[in-house]
């Protein structure tokens, strides 16, 4: 048997009398670098699985595993050191800063300086800077964002806000990088863009779990798919196991065959 | 470097500059100096509580941690016979420890909660010390503390103000434009974002908090050897208002800002003495119209928001780039 990456054990999410997620099992293993893909209609309990991934929700029951360790309800900034991190559709966290400045500062974790030499800028806290900014500039050219790595982020278009979003996230030198709809809101040009730098970003050995809407951008970029619906999970596999489950196309009968990419 | 941290640069230096150059030009006038080492004291204390609206948190406690300062003070000077040298840091000290200790509970809370959570802290410490029996010695106040300095001139107090004055300055500053500041920063406008990419959340807010309560103590020691005394409503509710009144007026986007609404408003009610029974209303009115007229305070006057627009974005990938939302902002009516 294949090494367990990240692993959820029927986790159970119930807000007041509402279930948002009951007894989902997700398992991401084998080979470091895949593409799992969690997809499912509006509603169906995506970023609330998501949240409790990473920490920023409590499952009522169950557990979650990184790497055969238990992280179930352990605070976000301990399960991003421990290697899971997820991005956020938005992304702007300081409008005045720019694109480098923003990997600059998710560099966080790796920073030698601890908080004191930081503010009284001893020698260190200046290595780091050196450091982590030749770091961001390296995750910037992954992002393809260098030509814009000065500009202040209010004045970056969607497509690079988001892009910009996940080069946050790898600046924390994730193992397991959980993308929230990091297609939403794309045009189909900056989506291809996307997706590939997505491909390059599981290439380099990091396993990418990602909730997403865009089927066509799903079906293209994914290892593995989890279909949840209504708070259940009804199916997994691959895309092309997926395109032909009789359940998953019932769960998103009435949509458009086009958009589901069937 | 940017024109924010330009503009805070100048101002800054220029209140310290003429501060320090300024008794050549008043001479000894008692009356003068009083009110320019008080506008120091309360620039201090105001210092720490912008440093929480920089974390994101609408703090209006600040009074209660300057109070333990100065019963810090108060009551080390009197019954243990400290160099005031040595107890001017343990106040600040004190109210840093107690600042943490309380802040790790409390700052979980967010917005209006935390606001008015510590407008009833500032009401509770104030009881602690009226009920304190003989170890705060109730209303009757810690009275009759030593001077400091020998002599009868007021420029040593003065300058003391204007070196505390310095201190806390350059403690906000440094903390503001580091890393830290930026991560205090980024707290503010997503706490979960900046805790997503391991940001101990928790820590830097109980570090911000600490800093500032630590700062309310040093400008309560301050005013308690000022006055050479310290009584429970020495600082009051009242007071944590003018000193959030302080950053707003100054301006939140900027270090000195806290400075700057400090003096201003000190001096201004100096001028306007005859109206000092109205000073409660006419602050009400004011922070009123500071909040709808002047949201980013006088620092931000005059400043071009739009700047650096025009710069222009490099093409890459795609042309047709859906602007962000950010990017939203009207310029109509700029055009010149």
């Amino acid at each position: 048997m294949s090494t367990s990456i990240l692993e959820a054990r029927n986790i159970t999410k119930r807000f007041g009398g509402l279930t948002a997620n009951e007894d989902v099992n997700l398992l991401l293993a084998g080979e470091a670098g895949q593409v799992v893909s969690v997809i499912g209609p509006n509603g169906a309990g995506k970023s609330t699985l998501f949240k409790m991934l990473s920490g920023f929700l409590k499952p009522s029951s169950g557990s979650v595993l990184l790497y055969g360790q238990e992280i179930t309800g352990m605070a976000p900034h301990r399960i991003a050191r421990l290697g899971l991190v997820r991005t956020f559709q938005e992304t702007t966290i300081f409008p005045d800063l720019t694109a480098m400045e923003h990997v600059s500062l998710a560099h966080q974790l790796h920073r030698q300086a601890n908080d004191l030499e930081v503010v009284l800028r001893m020698p260190r806290a200046r290595a780091d800077e050196a450091a982590l900014s030749a770091s961001a500039a390296e995750i910037l050219e992954l992002m393809e964002l260098s030509p814009v790595a000065d500009v202040a982020a209010r004045h970056l278009p969607q497509g690079y806000l988001r892009l910009l979003g996940i080069g946050m996230g790898l600046a924390t030198r994730p193992r397991v990088l959980l993308l929230d709809e990091p297609y939403a809101g794309l045009n189909p040009e900056e989506t291809n863009r996307a997706v590939m730098i997505t491909r390059k970003i599981a290439n380099s050995g990091i396993s990418v779990l990602l909730v997403e809407h865009d089927m066509k951008a799903v079906m293209a970029i994914s290892d593995f798919i989890h279909v949840l619906y209504f708070g259940k999970k009804i199916a997994e596999g691959t895309p092309e196991e997926i395109r032909n489950n009789p359940k998953v196309i019932e769960a998103y009968l009435g949509q458009e065959d086009k958009e589901l990419g069937l | 470097m940017n024109s924010l941290k330009k503009r805070d640069i100048y101002v800054s230096f220029s209140v310290l500059a003429i501060m320090l150059v300024l008794p050549l030009f008043i001479g000894q006038s008692r009356y003068l100096l009083s009110v320019l080492m008080n506008c120091a004291g309360l620039s201090v204390i105001a210092l720490g509580v912008w440093l929480i609206f920089s974390i994101g948190r609408g703090y209006i406690g600040q009074a209660g941690f300057a109070l333990i300062g100065g019963y810090t003070t108060g009551i080390l000077l009197t019954r243990y016979n400290l160099s005031y040298w040595v107890v001017l840091p343990l106040s600040a000290l004190s109210a840093a420890f107690f600042g943490a200790l309380i802040g790790s509970f409390i700052l979980k809370l967010r917005g209006i909660y935390f606001s008015m959570l510590t407008i009833s802290l500032t009401e509770a410490i104030r009881l602690a010390f009226l009920n304190g029996g003989s170890f705060t010695q109730g209303s009757k106040g810690i009275t009759g503390l030593p001077q400091p300095f020998s002599g009868d001139s007021p420029l040593p107090m003065y300058y003391l103000g204007l070196a505390l004055l310095a201190f806390a300055l350059l403690l906000i500053w440094r903390v503001h434009y580091s890393r830290v500041g930026r991560i205090f920063r980024a707290m503010r406008l997503n706490e979960d974002l900046a805790e997503s990419f391991g940001t101990d959340v928790w820590r830097y807010r109980v570090m911000a908090f600490a800093i500032a309560c630590g700062l309310g103590g040093l400008g309560g020691s301050y005013f308690t050897v000022f006055i050479q005394s310290v009584y429970p409503q020495s600082f009051t509710v009242e007071h944590s208002i003018y000193y959030m009144l302080y950053c707003f007026l100054g301006g939140l986007e900027y270090v000195s800002g806290a400075i700057v609404g400090a003096f201003v408003l000190t001096i201004l009610f100096e001028l306007l003495r005859e109206f000092q029974q109205y000073q409660t209303l006419i602050y009400g009115v004011l922070m009123i119209s500071v909040i709808l007229l002047l949201p980013n305070g006088l620092m931000a006057l005059g400043s071009s928001k739009s700047e650096g627009s025009k710069k222009a974005l490099p093409p890459i990938g795609g042309a047709d780039t859906t602007p962000g939302k950010a990017d939203a902002k009207p310029m109509i009516g700029r055009s010149s």
